[in-house]
């Protein structure tokens, strides 16, 4: 188990070294320093800019001065729009944005574990078939495409619900919109580990000894069907993380997605580059954990 | 010396049969050999199968109706998908953002004064161009990058895999690590991260087939060749691993058949059903993942519409405009969903033990 565990945080450590190296080489291959877009600069004045960043020594210098600036002191550089702390917009930010994909992680576990059992304990009858209709449905529908239907219906036809904006702060709609996918694909993975379990000999032979119908269900067959819906949680953060940034966009909450949106639009290298390892170590961390988690809650799992 | 039946003096170890001992079949005897039904191939009993899931059936009508609308409709539709409507040379600056069958005042002129004109069967978008041409052009592509990126997925992770598995030992090793860190990569992130950067690094010559598809598509080509292969490099590793521990290929060694061959010839067709399912299964995902791209800005270059960018440039007159968010939407859904019901029918057809 520790030698898994090391093993597992040592191939983290590697990804997100090599996220980190992609990442800064990639946009360090654009064409054009950072002080080329703005207004002309003398020559003089971009080498004196190049030297204050450090943009005049070798590529590879300063990716591990990059590096020690990020991990030792939490430290980005600066947003080529505004001049901006990346830290600092990351740190206002990036709250909005948890509190956004934690809600509709929860959301999408909850509910998909409890959809799944109902479909699975009454199989092939109209509530499974109701359940299974829309969460086929769910999957086929991307994330802005229901995002920005929400948006038309609930906010601008009906005029439920106000559009986002500092005052009025409602969750709901963008929650739905991010938990949709994960909710229906959960609901199918419960359903079938919900019905798998059932059909083991231990659900037999705890019916046998006269356990109680919801005890068999609660205690023997959900429990261990809740292994698959653990295993889906790290492909889920990777999902709710990319799902955010549209749905975000779209609802206008200015979390850390929309912030990587327009960062792609302007071109603004700098914070696409510092969101893009942020996120990614979010990723990799998060998997890292589900992966491990895993292997606790179910002890047949070997080792590889 | 010959013995009764004048065959030559059997050897003791010979396999050699003694005819004398058998008698012949009768009629009867013989007719239990025939064979009734026609025999089945593996990849009929599949489709029979295929063919008796509804749901699967239903994907695939709704796909060859989409599939023959967009290969029949451009033919009909006397518009362009970049072309600016004019009425007798002249720009209808009229044509604005009309709703779905309405005509412009230059057109309603037009055909009172006698000429014809094909209606705007999905109205026109904000720049006077027909919608429904535009919507059918965004599917193709939107298909397009859905089937030709799984095709690269699946040759790359076909190749790569077979030969991890085949080889096996240090090499097999080196190539899973190499997996291991590429799967374990963020993909969504990545594929931003290079469009971005490829946006700018790629650049062709005006006018050729490459320039005209976008630098972005180019791009998300190389992205899917470079990221999304190492989930199907890893299944076909897995299932070459199982195979080829059989005796089929241990005889087909020892007859002295030469690797690719024995790849070719006995793994990869026993392997089919697993390449047949996970392609399938990758085009919605091929799609999806371009219809996000163009709609956070990364897509096809922009008078080529994809049903992503369609449903982007949809937002900016949402309240008045709904109809134009709410077709591409629906096309993007149809396709997807007819697509996984596909998917999901060719698992269960062909590959039983892959069902989730």
């Amino acid at each position: 188990m520790a030698k898994y565990i090391i093993k597992r945080i040592f191939l983290a450590i590697v990804t997100i070294f090599v996220i980190c190296a992609i990442t800064f080489f990639a946009m360090h291959a654009v064409p054009g320093g950072p002080f080329n877009s703005e207004k002309a600069l003398s020559e003089a004045t971009i080498a004196a800019l190049e030297a204050r960043y450090g943009l005049d020594k070798p590529v590879g210098e300063q990716f591990v001065n990059y590096l020690k600036q990020v991990i030792f002191n939490g430290d980005f550089g600066v947003s080529l729009k505004n001049g901006r702390e990346i830290s600092a917009i990351i740190g206002e930010s990036f709250p909005i944005s948890a509190k956004l994909g934690l809600m509709a992680m929860a959301v999408a576990l909850v509910c998909g574990t409890v959809f799944g059992c109902i479909a699975a304990l009454m199989r092939n009858k109209l509530p499974d078939r109701v359940i299974i209709f829309f969460s086929t449905l769910f999957t086929a529908v991307p994330s802005f495409v229901l995002a920005t239907l929400l948006l038309l219906v609930f906010c601008i036809q009906l005029e439920w619900f106000q559009v986002w904006s500092v005052n009025s702060q409602n969750y709901l709609l963008p929650v739905i919109a991010l938990a949709a996918y994960p909710m229906a694909y959960t609901t199918r993975l419960a359903k079938t580990s919900m019905l798998d379990a059932l059909g083991q000999d231990y659900i037999r032979t705890a019916k046998a000894k006269g356990v109680s119908k919801w005890k068999v269900i609660f205690k023997h067959a959900l429990r261990n069907s809740l292994i698959p819906v653990i295993t889906y949680a790290g492909p889920q953060i990777a999902y709710i993380i990319t799902g955010s940034m549209v749905v975000e966009t779209i609802f206008t909450v200015g979390g850390l997605g929309s912030k990587f949106v327009s960062a792609i639009n302007n071109r603004d290298y700098t914070l696409i580059m510092a969101t893009t390892i942020f996120l990614a170590a979010l990723m990799v961390v998060a998997n890292l954990i589900c992966d491990i988690l895993y292997k606790v809650v179910d002890p047949r799992i070997q080792y590889d | 010396m010959e013995n009764e039946n004048n065959l030559p003096k059997k050897n003791i170890l010979s396999a050699q049969i003694d005819l004398s001992k058998f008698e012949p079949a009768t009629e009867e005897e013989k007719r239990q050999q025939d064979v009734m039904s026609k025999s089945t191939t593996f990849f009929r009993d599949g489709m029979r199968k295929l063919f008796k899931n509804p749901l699967a059936v239903l994907s695939i009508v709704l796909l060859s109706i989409i599939i023959v609308v967009i290969v029949v409709a451009p033919m009909i539709v006397p518009y362009e998908y970049s072309e600016i409507l004019s009425v007798n040379g002249k720009r209808d600056k009229g044509a604005k953002n009309l709703a779905p069958f309405e005509y412009s005042e230059m057109e309603q002129q037009y055909i009172a004064n006698g000429g014809e004109r094909f209606p705007h069967i999905f109205g026109t978008d904000e720049q006077c161009r027909d919608y429904f041409i535009r919507v059918i052009y965004g599917t193709r592509v939107s298909l397009c990058v859905g089937f030709f990126a799984s095709i690269i997925v699946l040759i790359i992770g076909v190749i790569y895999g077979s030969i991890s598995g085949y080889i096996g030992g240090k090499v097999d090793l080196i190539m899973m690590r190499i997996v291991d860190i590429i799967y374990s990569l963020p993909d969504m992130l990545m594929v931003i991260l290079l469009s971005v950067v490829l946006n700018e690094v790629l650049v062709f010559k005006a006018g050729s087939t490459l320039a005209k598809l976008g630098t972005n598509m180019i791009s998300l080509f190389i992205v899917f060749g470079l990221l999304y292969w190492v989930g199907m490099a890893r299944l076909i590793r897995g299932q070459i691993l199982s195979i080829k521990e059989n005796d089929y290929i241990l005889a087909a060694k020892v007859v002295g058949a030469k690797s690719s061959r024995i790849i070719r010839k006995h793994i990869l067709p026993n392997c089919i059903s697993v390449i047949i399912v996970s392609t399938a299964l990758q085009i919605p995902s091929a799609i999806f993942t371009e219809s996000y791209l163009s709609f956070i800005g990364l897509g096809v270059r922009a008078p080529m519409p994809s049903l992503g960018s369609l449903a982007n440039a949809a937002r900016e007159g949402l309240q008045s405009y709904p109809h134009k968010l709410v077709f591409p939407a629906l096309m993007i859904c149809l396709v997807v969903l007819s697509l996984n019901l596909l998917g999901d029918g060719l698992r269960d057809a062909f590959d039983p033990k892959l069902k989730r």
